[in-house]
């Protein structure tokens, strides 16, 4: 089987103007390729922007610098024609169910709208047979058509959104965090349903989260952002195995393993201090302020996007034999003066 | 560990990160043995415009001084309620305790009027929740907040107080605490405001810490951070804390022991390694099953199907009935009675039962 690549994410940049001629660094300047068929998870800590690299993704933001292809058009210079046929093929979900679904709405009438919007069905019983078919794909019932969303438990609610993800067919969906607001039982419930559904309707999932035990569940490959910037990517398989940017290992090591032995003789790395304001960070590699490892080259130079192995790609200076090289260069002048 | 050791000490402030390495295994595994707070046979109820919400239905058990004590179980199971109701925060008149009762040095909580209730919640038990904005005053300087408690129930004079204060807040790891107790809420992070609220429920230095998921809105390498906070507090001070979670790697991180709550009632409780390699109750294997493992490599996702039961008119026998792949006839019709496994495991299922034991052996 070729891989396919469905989605190009070029540099992509997008600032927000914060007043005082300010701006905050939302996402600054990230780049990875979807392949069709595939999830790939993009995980890091809350205020990293991930939810706007989503967003600037499916053209709910206008990008700042860099570049959207979707099946090589890019996404932020389509015509309104265009713009419409894409977004029948890219959908989103969101984290908190209940906050994306008109309350006053019935499940019928909140899973009908994008079609009604896109002019899907001529019939209102060709309309009603594929919401009762869609309610069916994600194990609600046609019961639940008339009944409104507080109705639901949380889970339950989730289907529903997914449904309606799902009402334009499209064959990309962006799930920002659609698990987090669940309960665990109720979390596996619901990623079960989006893998059975990418089987079946061979769907391609950007898979947004915080919580890497389920991303790594679910993810194929797996980009990992800090302030704004992606630090890591790889396999999901070598991500775990073999985390190549600090980060990244400290985040593996924050994350409680729900087992007490292992998690009482566990050598944890501790990160100190939190996350700096995307509007002023750092110099050189964002990281530098919490990095175990921070070196002068750091506060100097950002580090360059290296693909160590094939696949796996990592932005830190130790990784890089160049700069390396020239840090020691540095000290020596150092040390020598 | 010395119950008079109050004093805490400051942290160490190094590099960027630390290395944490566990001392020997067998570090926290003391007996408790003196019950500092008994819940008997709680039951709760709510008054809704749909009917009686019947949240807690018998909830037993017993915290030891000095141990972390678990909660878990899905949401709206009463972990909340239980907390609230220890705390005597349970809003009435829709709210109301029928049955039961909370133990505390010899006094029933349940049983106490207003202002005596106000005197417990401040100085001897208190309670963190989830987001830490709930609990702080926006138009009050931090300063303010954290001596606020110490001033109205200890009588401590300004001076004294703001000395604990500053000390306190070193203690859970805040920077400049001179400069930051004049700043207010909002200008701190997401995780700095926790710390502070932590702060604010040990400045009285009370024998029990009620925590309702207290890192669940954090990121998880903030929460490993206030999760050693709590060890390191809990090793000085021997505080007992009730930690309400549904984060079985918290769990298995700093509990002592485990209640596993479903419907209203707790189903099984046990030492964290009897509930977490030894569980009885279906339910309890489910949860362990549902969660996915990141030390593990390509192990399939077992959830629980379908959802607890209307706490409106919940079932007479075993709640977790429609979602027991062991379900027998008898545990539709009759609730369980309980079952010790050993002197610190009790498990409510009828699979102990002799003759069921026989049926699926
Ligand atoms: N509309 C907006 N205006 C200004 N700042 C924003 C906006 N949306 C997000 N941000 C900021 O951008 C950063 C990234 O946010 P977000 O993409 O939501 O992160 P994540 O989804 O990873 O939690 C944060 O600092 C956030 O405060
Ligand atoms: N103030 C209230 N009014 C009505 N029902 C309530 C109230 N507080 C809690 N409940 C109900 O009691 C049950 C237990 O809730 P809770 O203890 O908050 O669950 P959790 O285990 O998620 O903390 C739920 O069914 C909830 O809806
Ligand atoms: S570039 Fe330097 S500061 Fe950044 S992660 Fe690598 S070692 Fe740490
Ligand atoms: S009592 Fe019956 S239904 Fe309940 S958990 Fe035990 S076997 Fe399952
Ligand atoms: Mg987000
Ligand atoms: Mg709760």
């Amino acid at each position: 089987m070729t891989k396919k690549v469905i989605l190009s994410v070029k540099n992509l940049k997008r600032y927000f103007d914060v007043g005082r001629g300010q701006k905050l660094k939302a996402v600054d300047g990230i780049s990875f390729d979807i392949v069709r068929g595939e999830t790939f998870g993009l995980v890091g800590e809350s205020g990293c922007g991930k939810s706007t690299a989503g967003r600037t993704i499916l053209g709910l933001y206008n990008k700042t610098d860099g570049e959207v292809l979707y099946e090589g058009q890019s996404i932020h210079d389509m015509t309104d024609n265009e713009r419409h046929r894409f977004l029948k093929k890219m959908q989103m979900i969101f984290q908190d169910p209940y906050a994306s679904l008109n309350p006053r709405s019935t499940v019928y009438e909140i899973i009908a709208e994008p079609m009604q919007i896109h002019g899907m069905y001529k019939t209102q019983e060709e309309m009603r047979a594929r919401v009762n078919e869609l309610l069916e794909d994600v194990g609600l019932n046609r019961d639940h058509a008339n009944r409104y969303p507080h109705e639901f438990s949380g889970g339950q609610r989730q289907r529903i959104g997914i449904a309606r993800s799902l009402a334009l067919d499209p064959e990309f969906i962006i799930a920002d965090e659609p698990i987090s607001a669940l309960d665990v039982s109720v979390q596996a419930q619901v990623v079960k349903l989006l893998q059975r559904l990418q089987r079946e309707k061979g769907l391609t999932y950007l898979f947004i989260a915080h919580d890497l035990s389920m991303v790594k569940y679910i993810s194929d490959r797996i980009g990992v952002m800090y302030l704004g910037h992606m630090v890591e990517l790889t396999s999901s398989k070598q991500l775990y195995d073999k985390p190549l940017h600090p980060y990244t290992e400290a985040l593996l090591s924050a994350i409680p393993i729900p087992d007490p032995d292992i998690e009482e003789s566990r050598e944890r790395i501790l990160l100190k201090g939190e996350l700096p304001s995307p509007i002023n960070p750092p110099s050189g590699c964002v990281f530098r302020t919490r990095c175990p490892y921070a070196m002068e080259v750091c506060g100097e130079l950002k580090p360059k996007w290296l693909e160590k192995e094939e696949g796996h790609f990592v932005a830190c200076h130790l990784h890089d034999e160049e700069t390396l090289k020239r840090t020691d260069a540095v000290r020596e002048v150092v040390g020598s003066s | 560990m010395n119950e008079d050791e109050n004093t805490l000490k400051k942290n160490g402030q190094g590099g960027a990160a630390v290395l944490t390495k566990p001392e020997a295994a067998g570090k926290r595994k003391q007996v408790f043995s003196e019950v500092m707070l008994s819940v008997r046979d709680l039951y709760v109820s709510f008054r809704t415009f749909g009917g009686e919400v019947q949240a807690l239905r018998g909830v037993s058990f017993d915290l030891y001084k000095g141990e972390t004590l678990a909660i878990v179980g899905e949401s709206g199971c009463g972990k909340s309620v239980t907390a609230n109701t220890i705390m005597g925060l349970i809003p009435e008149p829709a709210g109301r305790i029928k049955n039961g009762s909370v133990l505390f040095k010899g006094k029933d909580l349940t049983k106490l009027d207003k202002s005596k209730m106000r005197k417990v919640q401040g100085v001897d038990i208190s309670m963190i929740f989830q987001d830490p904005m709930t609990a702080l005053n926006p138009t009050l300087k931090i300063g303010e907040q954290l001596t606020e408690g110490l001033r109205t129930h200890q009588k401590v004079s300004i001076g004294e107080a703001r000395k604990k204060a500053i000390k306190l807040l070193e203690v859970v790891g805040i920077p400049n605490p001179e400069e930051r107790m004049k700043q207010y809420p909002h200008q701190f992070s997401g995780g700095m405001r926790q710390r502070i609220v932590i702060a604010i429920a040990l400045i009285c230095e009370p024998e029990l810490l009620i925590a309702d998921e207290p890192t669940t809105a954090l990121d998880v390498t903030i929460q490993a951070q206030i999760l050693e906070l709590f060890e390191e507090i809990q090793e000085r001070t021997g505080v007992s804390i009730i930690l309400i979670t549904h984060d079985l790697g918290v769990v298995a991180k700093i509990a002592d022991r485990i209640a596993v709550m479903y419907a209203g009632k707790v189903i099984e409780i046990g030492t964290k390694r009897e509930v977490f390699y030894t569980p009885q109750h279906p339910y309890t294997k489910g949860l362990l099953a549902s969660v996915p493992r990141l030390d593990l490599k390509e192990e399939e996702l077992q959830p629980i199907e379908g959802t607890p039961p209307d706490l409106f008119a919940p079932p007479i026998g075993c709640p977790f009935t429609a979602r027991c792949p062991f379900a027998m006839e008898v545990c539709d019709r009759i609730y369980p009675g309980t079952t010790d496994i050993s002197v610190t495991h009790a498990v409510d299922c009828w699979l102990q039962d002799e003759r069921a034991k026989k049926l699926f052996d």
